[in-house]
């Protein structure tokens, strides 16, 4: 077993660090329905993080947790040593957690650009006046983040779709304006909900390599939820495993796979 | 032959962001701009001014505010009628309480009055959407209406319950008023729609604008990305009013010069300006302006083929004219929901490949 405290080094060389987030006893509940049932698990920072289970087994409720869309029930959300109190959803993007969507949430009406910029509105801060007459401040402010911006194009190359609307791009692509737009926002923590969901082999490999890329280039701590096995086995560094609401496993890929829980929710098991 | 972008090589962010990244466009652009200034104001006539230029200035400012609102921002509004005449009212208190300060100003204030009462009237819009808050601006719109006619603090205590524009002047110019000149109007509008059109532009390019559009196209998507719901919302309630009020301002006291509520700022307007923004585009500062010239051209246009020029009676023509507005408006809301902007778009995407489009 690693040691909790201090972090450690992965097989591949990159460096995991103390906890950055903790969630401590979370319960969900909507009025009788239990999303969520006391799951406690800590993120670390630099880590890949991945969060699977059967299908509503609350992994996406668990990540509106950490995302600040649902406020748990019970229990406490810990971001950098502090305990997170209740926020709203635009507080959270501010604290520098940012996230993609399983069906895609991108602005239809813009261009794939502007979406991209959107993901800096939280880092902009000149005025309405400034703004008003373009002068020097808003101007300046608006180059500043474009150049950070053709940045994230280039990297997930998606230069030659730059001025398209995203209304006319087809999905896969979608799926990579939408990583991009979560990347301008240059967040702590990262949130991608089945970002692999309805690819064919190719555009899976394209995102695997630009989520290894994204947690290895910018230290982007990233905690996925994905169906894949192959790929959450090959792409994470500790996996939690989560049933009708309960956590059943947690650790290292390999360790995981081999748990018999989570063979079980699964595979399925006979009832006696 | 002429409209490329090849050849325009853009080597800044600031040279590729600019309004018009076509060169001709830029060069149409000014040449409008240089007719609008430099010729019209020598050549206009009294005509002129009253039936289309002063008329199609003043709807085009308020079909900008209200495009903010709906085309950008995404919140449905029914109450310009009103915000025109919060405008209209607080120009004419301003008016009558400070003859010597400039009517410039007035006009400004006007609209910052008019921007306060939008944010009032905008604060639901953070719990209600869509045609519930059309519905709420439509209360608004009633109320205000309402309101100017209730109390008699608003006009001044006049008799008739009309409210009037004084004569006023800037640089010994009337601007106000029965004496002034054709071009003067034209001037002063003109000066106020380059003002708002270039702020609008400026906004809806820049941060708010894209946290308006981020609103519009996914409200819960652009909270979870950072996006205040709260603050904008009320900014684009607020922006939008300041020039809704500005176009009110300039309607009674440059237009009118006498106006009564319910008749000039009654519910027809809300309607006007509304189809204005949806047949010029929503969400494009140009189809503001298509928006308001057609719909003020129609008429004019309507009038002089059929009464002046195959003699048909005024009403049979005023009523074919309600008829080919509203087919229009369900036209374009099936056929093309962007307005006469997305033709032009398509128009230029076009041209740009001819005569090769392959």
């Amino acid at each position: 077993m690693k040691d909790m405290n201090e972090g450690w080094v992965t097989a591949d060389g990159r460096k995991i660090g103390g906890v950055l987030m903790e969630l401590r006893n979370i319960t969900l509940k909507f009025g009788g329905v239990t999303a969520i049932k006391d799951i406690s698990f800590d993120i670390r920072d630099g880590e890949i993080r991945a969060i699977i289970g059967p299908n509503g087994a609350g992994k996406s409720s668990m990540l509106n947790v950490i995302s600040g869309f649902y406020v748990p029930t019970e229990g406490s959300v810990w971001f950098k040593g502090y305990q997170r109190g209740p926020m709203k959803p635009y507080q959270v993007a501010q604290l520098g957690i940012a996230r993609t969507f399983q069906n895609i949430a991108l602005f239809d009406g813009m261009s794939v650009l502007d979406n991209i910029m959107t993901g800096r509105l939280t880092l902009m801060k000149s005025g309405l006046f400034s703004q008003a007459f373009w002068w020097g401040g808003a101007s300046r402010e608006e180059e500043a983040h474009r150049e950070k911006v053709e940045k994230i194009i280039d990297f997930l190359e998606i230069q030659n779709i730059r001025k398209t609307p995203v209304g006319r791009l087809p999905y896969g692509l979608k799926k990579r304006v939408e990583l991009a737009r979560a990347l301008a926002a240059e967040p702590k923590i990262l949130l991608l909900d089945e970002p692999m969901a309805g690819m064919n082999v190719e555009e899976k490999e394209d995102m695997c390599r630009f989520i290894l890329d994204v947690n290895d280039e910018f230290g982007t701590t990233i905690v996925l939820i994905e169906h894949d096995m192959g790929v959450v086995m090959d792409l994470s560094d500790r996996v939690v495993v989560m049933d009708y609401g309960k956590k059943i496993g947690d650790g290292p890929p390999e360790e995981v796979r081999s748990n018999q829980a989570v063979i079980d929710a699964y595979l399925g098991v006979a009832h006696d | 032959m002429f409209y490329r972008e090849a050849g325009d090589f853009k080597t800044s962010y600031r040279e590729d962001n600019q309004t018009f990244p076509i060169r001709f466009d830029r060069m149409g652009f000014y040449a409008a701009l240089a007719v609008a200034y430099g010729v019209i104001p020598l050549v206009i006539d009294d005509y002129w001014a009253n039936a289309v230029f002063v008329p199609f200035l003043i709807y085009a400012i308020a079909a900008i505010g209200l495009n903010i609102l709906v085309g950008y921002a995404g919140q449905v509004s029914l109450g310009t009628g009103g915000f025109m005449a919060v405008g209209a009212y607080a120009v004419y208190k301003l008016m009558t309480a400070f003859p010597d300060v400039p009517v410039f100003i007035h006009v400004l204030l006007a609209g910052g009055i008019t921007a306060a009462v939008g944010v009032l009237f905008g604060l639901p819009s953070l719990r209600i959407k869509g045609f519930y808050l059309a519905v709420a601006t439509l209360a608004a719109q009633f109320f205000l209406v309402w309101l100017f006619n209730k109390v008699p603090w608003f006009y001044n205590y006049s008799a008739s319950g009309q409210i009037t524009a004084p004569d006023r002047s800037m640089f010994g110019v009337f601007v106000t008023g029965a004496q002034t000149s054709a071009t003067a109007k034209y001037m002063f509008c003109l000066i106020l729609l380059t003002l708002v059109a270039l702020v609008a532009r400026n906004l809806t390019r820049g941060t708010i604008g894209r946290k308006w559009m981020a609103i519009r196209d996914m409200d819960i998507a652009a909270e979870i990305i950072g996006v205040n719901p709260l603050t904008t919302k009320i900014t684009a309630f607020a922006v939008s009013s300041f020039f809704i009020g500005i176009a009110g301002a300039l309607f009674f006291s440059v237009y009118l010069g006498a106006a009564e509520v319910g008749e000039a700022f009654g519910i027809n307007k809300s309607f006007l300006i509304l189809f204005m923004v949806i047949i010029g585009g929503l969400g494009s500062i140009f189809g503001s302006f298509a928006g308001a010239a057609f719909l003020v051209l129609l008429p004019v246009f309507l009038k002089n083929v059929l009464v002046g020029g195959l003699g048909w009676p005024t009403d049979l023509a005023a009523h074919i004219e309600l008829m080919i507005v509203g087919g229009l408006i369900i036209v374009f809301l099936i056929a093309e929901p962007h307005g006469l902007a997305q033709l032009w778009r398509v128009a230029k995407e076009k041209l740009r490949l001819w005569p090769f489009p392959h």
